[in-house]
């Protein structure tokens, strides 16, 4: 066998390797849209739009007037270029499709699961250093870009 | 050609329509914007007062952007790092009359329930001109 051969071969095996340790990527295929990171970024994480089912998406740019307690109202034109894209991109994959209550990604039942009590003790929650359940990176160190990978958990003090 | 100069023509007339605050690209054209659509001085101890107290809602201006603004506050909701409001301390700030114009929309309607006027936004924006280095 040729030894270009052999290399691409070993290429191929190490890129399969890296995709199975990267299961949890799920923003990771998803070509970026400059205007959700400006649009929905300027106040919280950019939220991978596979987390969601697109008919939680679609309530969700519907209604940015009253966005979970806050005004993120938004001119038509983005509302539908932001839109288009969550819909192409949600998530349809066993996990997410269906619509968790209030369309809370922290709401859905993978979530709830995989932060169940013995997975993350109900103290870790009040610290100011997570804040949130919403605060996807105070554990999840590269979750903004749409991993979240055992490996890259670190939970805060 | 006759398509590219009726092009032109609309985007000149509604750029007039829509007033000067639309190309505003510095703090004080925008400042100069407001008040003249207000037709009334700007105050800027009014405009501190606007955004350090609160307006029967759970958050003030402040919340979010200290009362202080000349450095980094912290989104009350989400906890996110939101970069320091006054020009002289964020260059970025108040450069782009659409992101100020929707920014005020959002966040008066949070803070006070409504919409500012425009001599509301002069004030607040007259008093973080005041804020230098």
């Amino acid at each position: 066998m040729p030894r270009s051969k052999l290399s691409q071969i070993a290429l191929a095996l190490l890129l399969s390797a890296w995709a199975t340790a990267h299961a949890d990527s799920v923003g990771a295929r998803v070509p970026p849209l400059p205007k959700y990171q400006q649009e929905c970024a300027a106040c919280h994480m950019a939220y991978p739009p596979g987390l969601l089912p697109a008919a939680s998406w679609q309530r969700m740019m519907g209604s940015l007037g009253q966005h979970y307690g806050t005004d993120a109202s938004l001119d038509e034109a983005s509302v539908r270029e932001i839109g288009g894209w969550l819909k192409a991109h949600a998530g349809t994959y066993k996990r997410a499709n269906e619509a968790p209550p209030q369309d809370r990604i922290t709401r859905s039942a993978w979530f709830l699961r995989k932060h169940n009590e013995r997975e993350v003790s109900p103290a870790v929650w009040k610290r100011a250093s997570v804040g949130s359940a919403a605060n996807c990176a105070a554990c999840h160190g590269n979750a903004a870009q749409g991993s979240f990978s055992e490996r890259d958990i670190k939970i805060p003090k | 050609m006759h398509i590219l100069t009726s092009l032109l023509r609309v985007l000149v007339l509604s750029g007039a329509a829509l007033g000067p605050l639309v190309h505003a690209s510095t703090p004080v054209e925008q400042l100069a914007g407001y008040t003249t659509q207000a037709a009334a001085a700007a105050q800027p101890a009014r405009g501190q007062q606007l955004f350090t107290t609160r307006h029967g809602k759970d958050w003030s201006c402040a919340s979010c952007h200290t009362a202080a603004p000349t450095v980094a506050g912290k989104h009350a909701g989400t906890g996110k790092v939101i970069g320091p409001l006054a020009p002289a301390f964020n260059p970025e700030r108040f450069t782009d009359a659409a992101k100020t114009e929707k920014w005020f929309r959002r966040n008066c309607n949070d803070v006070m329930g409504r919409e500012c006027t425009a001599g509301e936004k002069a004030d607040v924006l007259a008093w973080l001109l005041t804020l230098k280095r």
